[in-house]
């Protein structure tokens, strides 16, 4: 009782992010012709934020499925990282260890991936049921949105660009949490040239190519520049 | 899209969010020590890949025909700017979108 009460707690600033973000893809998707079992079938099995959100465009331009792929891929790469940080903290789990593994989102990690429980809460179950209490959150803000978007009639035109917004926001916070620019430089640089050149339709893959090409090899900078960082951290 | 298509790609997309969730545990998860590349890539990449997606989110703007991109232009920077002064996530993408409605249903 006392794990689930701390995860309660702990979990409370990712309710109001999930259930705002949540709400605004729920209303995005139905605005699209994507209805509320779309939203939940989606916010259950996919539970990616940011993806869902491109996911959404994919499902209504028609995209291919290999596109999705490679899309899903670049987008969701990160928890790549995340899955290695945990590999040890989520040893002994037992059952629950796939849904962890499931469920771990980056508002998830950021509640798991460091500091110990308290005493007399079960770290293993404090885990467990903040994993499960943020996907919740997620799945309520999703079905909440899209019954809004179906029920109640606005001008809803334009509200696509809360989209366009959030990863703008997170851009912006990468941008001065990062020990160099040179990879977000990189990144909006690639898709502008890969942009004008193939147009909008077709510009994407070409720009995971060139972005992944150009990272590898500006590698040594990078690595560099992320140790320097490190050292002065330490230092 | 029919329904089926609109399934399958779901699916896709949940299998491969899956797959980049579990690999590390399946690959890394013995005493193996992880590639340095791999976690290179998982460093750098977030950076380049946001900034592809806000490239992404106005691929269809056209700055040669009106109204010129003048509404992204105008919403993207106010959520910049709100964002590096309140640096408050949701406050940001909510001004920033009614901001950009508002341009586009009664402005442009």
């Amino acid at each position: 009782m006392m794990s689930i009460r701390y995860a309660f707690k702990r979990s409370l600033p990712v309710m109001a992010g999930y259930l705002v973000l949540g709400i605004g893809f729920g209303i995005l998707l139905e605005t699209k012709g994507y209805g509320v079992w779309w939203a939940l079938l989606m916010s259950v099995f996919i539970y990616a934020g940011s993806m869902q959100y491109v996911a959404i465009d994919l499902l209504s331009g028609g995209a291919s499925l290999l596109s999705a792929a490679l899309m899903t891929l670049m987008v969701n790469a990160r928890h790549l990282f995340y899955g290695i940080s945990m590999i040890e903290r989520y040893k002994g789990t037992g059952k629950k260890k796939p849904y962890l593994i499931f469920a771990l989102t980056d508002e998830t990690y950021s509640l798991v991936c460091s500091g110990e429980a308290p005493e007399g809460v079960d770290q293993k179950k404090y885990f467990f049921w903040v994993s499960l209490f943020d996907q919740s959150y997620w799945v309520i803000g999703s079905i909440a949105g899209s019954l809004i978007g179906s029920f109640i009639h606005f001008n809803t035109s334009g509200i696509e660009f809360s989209m366009t917004a959030l990863f703008i926001v997170v851009f912006v916070e990468q941008w001065k949490s990062a020990s160099s620019h040179l990879s977000a430089v990189i990144g909006v640089a690639a898709s502008v040239a890969c942009l004008l050149f193939f147009g909008p339709d077709s510009f994407l893959i070409p720009s995971m190519v060139t972005i992944t090409a150009a990272l590898t090899a500006f590698r040594k900078v990078l690595d560099k520049k992320q140790k320097e960082r490190e050292g002065a951290g330490n230092g | 899209m029919d329904n089926l298509h609109a399934g399958l790609m779901v699916a896709v997309i949940a299998l491969v969010t899956i797959l980049l969730r579990g690999i590390p545990f399946i690959v890394f998860g013995g005493r193996k020590k992880t590639p340095a590349f791999i976690v290179y890539l998982s460093d750098v990449l977030p950076y380049a890949i946001m900034g592809m997606l806000v490239v992404y989110c106005l691929r269809s703007v056209d700055i040669l025909k009106k109204p010129y991109g003048l509404p992204e232009l105008i919403s993207g920077l106010a959520v910049v700017l709100l964002h590096l002064w309140k640096r408050n996530t949701l406050l940001s993408i909510a001004l920033g979108t009614i901001i950009y409605m508002t341009l586009v249903q009664t402005v442009f």
